[in-house]
């Protein structure tokens, strides 16, 4: 456990002395930032026209439902550019500068390597999240959200990031070329995003399998603020599978190297 | 201290080391010497438990690399070929790291790596970002690196490699300092490095090992041949005929010119007449002899002479012989016989 979190502290640290992680920071930020805000004008324009009428009959207008699942829902998407951002050099920087080979004598596990490492980036993935939480905490001063969704929600976030890190930790042991692995791991998370569309024009099994392994759908009830089993099971699932073929392409990689 | 038995490493088709034995003492210094590729990192990969061996085994301090490698891994520093630094991070901090995941207890740390700082003369750059560091220093940070858990032994690949002379030295007498307390293994193509700093030395020449001696055994053994430089005034080419016709020479070249006279670097068989009848040669020529000089062979020639000899011998021949027949035991003659 000390040499994971050894571990994981040095590739932290690493991301905050490299550009890389003031480069998604900022535009994680940026982005949503303005989901965040374009969802709370609309939000405004419409309960003012809303109250306008007079709220004639209509249910009470719902600032979880119209400006933070929305936007946290959003957030996932630009995930999709980002993780490969934070993953591709976990391990294709170390083969190419040859430091693999301080890791690969000193007395740690391969499985803590990996943990180490998955774990810093993890780390630096919930900053953004932080960036999320400071952008909602505004709705907490101004009005009052039920923050429990919200929490719910963040934990989905929390997962579904995790899945796609383990995921690229997996794919930057393959190469020790950076690009090649930002490449990679940016063309199997867009196949994991899109692969559910399948379904919305067929239905069979295949479909069904397609839209289950599809890496999105999981999060939409953990948005509305719903924990699921299958959901859960999902996550961990995928976190496990990428952890675990991480580690077998490092000992595959004693083999070849 | 450490004992490798019959170690093979194959890469594919390609055989990087072929039943490598060998065993190092407590406090030993070993040299590996040998040209590029001939197995050198893999045989120090494989001790460091960072490739397994294909076949054979492999023990440090009593434990098999491939079963115990946590407790081979926490007995090993190791520099390799190039220093494993991160170049975005300061000295003081990557020294800090390493000595963690080496398992030193936190309250430890800060002791241990002055320990290195001081060892290695380092402490000038504890807060330098290591991408900005000179070569020397590198390789400093690099070798502190590697003895910062103090382990019982060091392997270094090349740890001179792409220094300046100065720094040579300094790193050189760096490794001698830390002999005894360490079992060290280095492995170096350049031969001075050797006889400057090693205690026995391991020939390795495609992936076999070809000799394994002290530098001066190996010398002895080896030296089936003995050279001479003779300064000699006299017509050049006469000299060079006349001199090359006395029993016992085997060649005869010119080394330098100063004015007249020319030094003649002649190598002949090892018997003590010859610089005698050399002698009366030239006097009785009528040519001046100004000054004869016995020369041992260099290290360097030893060494070129050992894997030179056995691509001269394998390459025409091309006898369907074992080439598995311990090379260690070659004795001088034979080598004459195919040099000659």
């Amino acid at each position: 456990m000390r040499n994971v979190w050894t571990i994981a502290m040095r590739e932290f640290k690493v991301y905050f002395t490299s550009p890389i992680a003031y480069i998604v920071l900022t535009m994680f930020a940026v982005i949503f930032g303005y989901f965040f805000t374009t969802g709370l004008a609309f939000f405004l324009d419409y309960s003012a026209s809303v109250g306008a009428q007079g709220g004639m009959g209509a249910p009470p207008l719902n600032v979880n439902q119209f400006v933070i699942e929305p936007s946290l829902g959003n957030m996932s998407i630009v995930l999709l550019f980002l993780v490969p951002m934070i993953t591709m050099r976990l391990f294709a920087e170390e083969k190419r500068s040859g430091t693999i080979e301080l890791l690969l004598t000193s007395p740690v596990k391969d499985f803590q390597i990996i943990l180490g490492k998955w774990a810093g980036a993890v780390l630096l993935y919930a900053c953004l999240l932080l960036v999320a939480v400071l952008n909602l905490a505004v709705l907490f001063l101004y009005s009052s959200p039920d923050w429990k969704p919200v929490l719910v929600s963040l934990l989905g976030l929390l997962l579904m990031g995790g899945s796609m890190i383990a995921l690229g930790t997996f794919i930057s042991t393959l190469t020790r070329n950076q690009i090649v692995a930002g490449a990679l791991t940016f063309g199997l998370l867009l196949l994991l995003w899109v692969l559910n569309w399948i379904s919305s024009y067929e239905t069979s099994t295949f479909s069904d399998i397609c839209a289950y392994l599809a890496i999105s759908p999981h999060f939409e009830q953990f948005a509305r603020g719903v924990i699921e089993l299958k959901d859960l099971v999902y996550y961990l699932s995928a976190i496990s599978l990428g952890l675990f073929l991480s580690k077998r392409s490092l000992e595959a990689l004693r083999w070849k190297a | 201290m450490i004992k490798v038995a019959d170690v093979t490493k194959r890469y594919g088709p390609k055989t990087a080391v072929k039943n490598i034995s060998f065993d190092v003492e407590r406090g030993e210094i070993v040299g590996f010497l040998g040209p590029n590729g001939a197995g050198k990192t893999t045989t120090m990969r494989i001790l460091t438990g960072f490739l397994p061996p294909t076949s054979g085994t492999a023990e440090v301090g009593g434990y098999d690399v491939g079963e115990h490698p946590l407790e081979v891994k926490r007995r090993i520093g190791y520099l390799p070929e190039s220093p494993p630094l991160y170049p975005e991070m300061e000295v003081g901090d990557y020294l800090r790291f390493v000595a963690r995941i080496k398992g030193i207890p936190k309250k430890e740390v800060s002791r241990r790596v002055d320990c290195a700082f001081e060892r290695t003369a380092s402490g000038s750059v504890r807060d330098t970002l290591i991408g900005k560091l000179s070569k020397g220093f590198r390789q400093r940070v690099g070798l502190a690196q590697a003895l910062i858990h103090s382990p019982e032994v060091l392997v270094l690949d090349e740890p001179t490699s792409g220094l300046d002379p100065k720094q040579i030295i300094e790193v050189r007498r760096l490794i001698r300092a830390l002999a005894g307390e360490h079992t060290i293994i280095l492995s170096t193509h350049i031969l001075p490095e050797v006889e400057d700093t090693c205690s026995r030395v391991i020939i390795i020449n495609e992936g076999r090992i070809e000799a394994s001696d002290t530098p001066e055994n190996l010398r002895a053994n080896l030296q089936g041949a003995n050279a001479l430089l003779l300064e000699v005034e006299g017509p050049a080419d006469e000299v060079e005929e006349r001199l090359g016709l006395e029993r016992g020479v085997r060649s005869v070249n010119r080394e330098a010119d100063s004015g007249a006279r020319i030094v003649w670097r002649v190598e002949a068989e090892k018997d003590e007449q010859v610089p005698r009848r050399l002698a009366d040669a030239v006097v009785n020529s009528g040519w001046g002899l100004f000054s004869m000089q016995p020369q041992g062979l260099s290290l360097e020639e030893i060494f070129l002479k050992v894997t030179s000899d056995e691509a001269a011998a394998e390459g025409p021949a091309e006898e369907p012989e074992p080439s598995s027949d311990s090379p260690e035991e070659q004795d001088p003659e034979e080598q004459e016989d195919d040099s000659a």
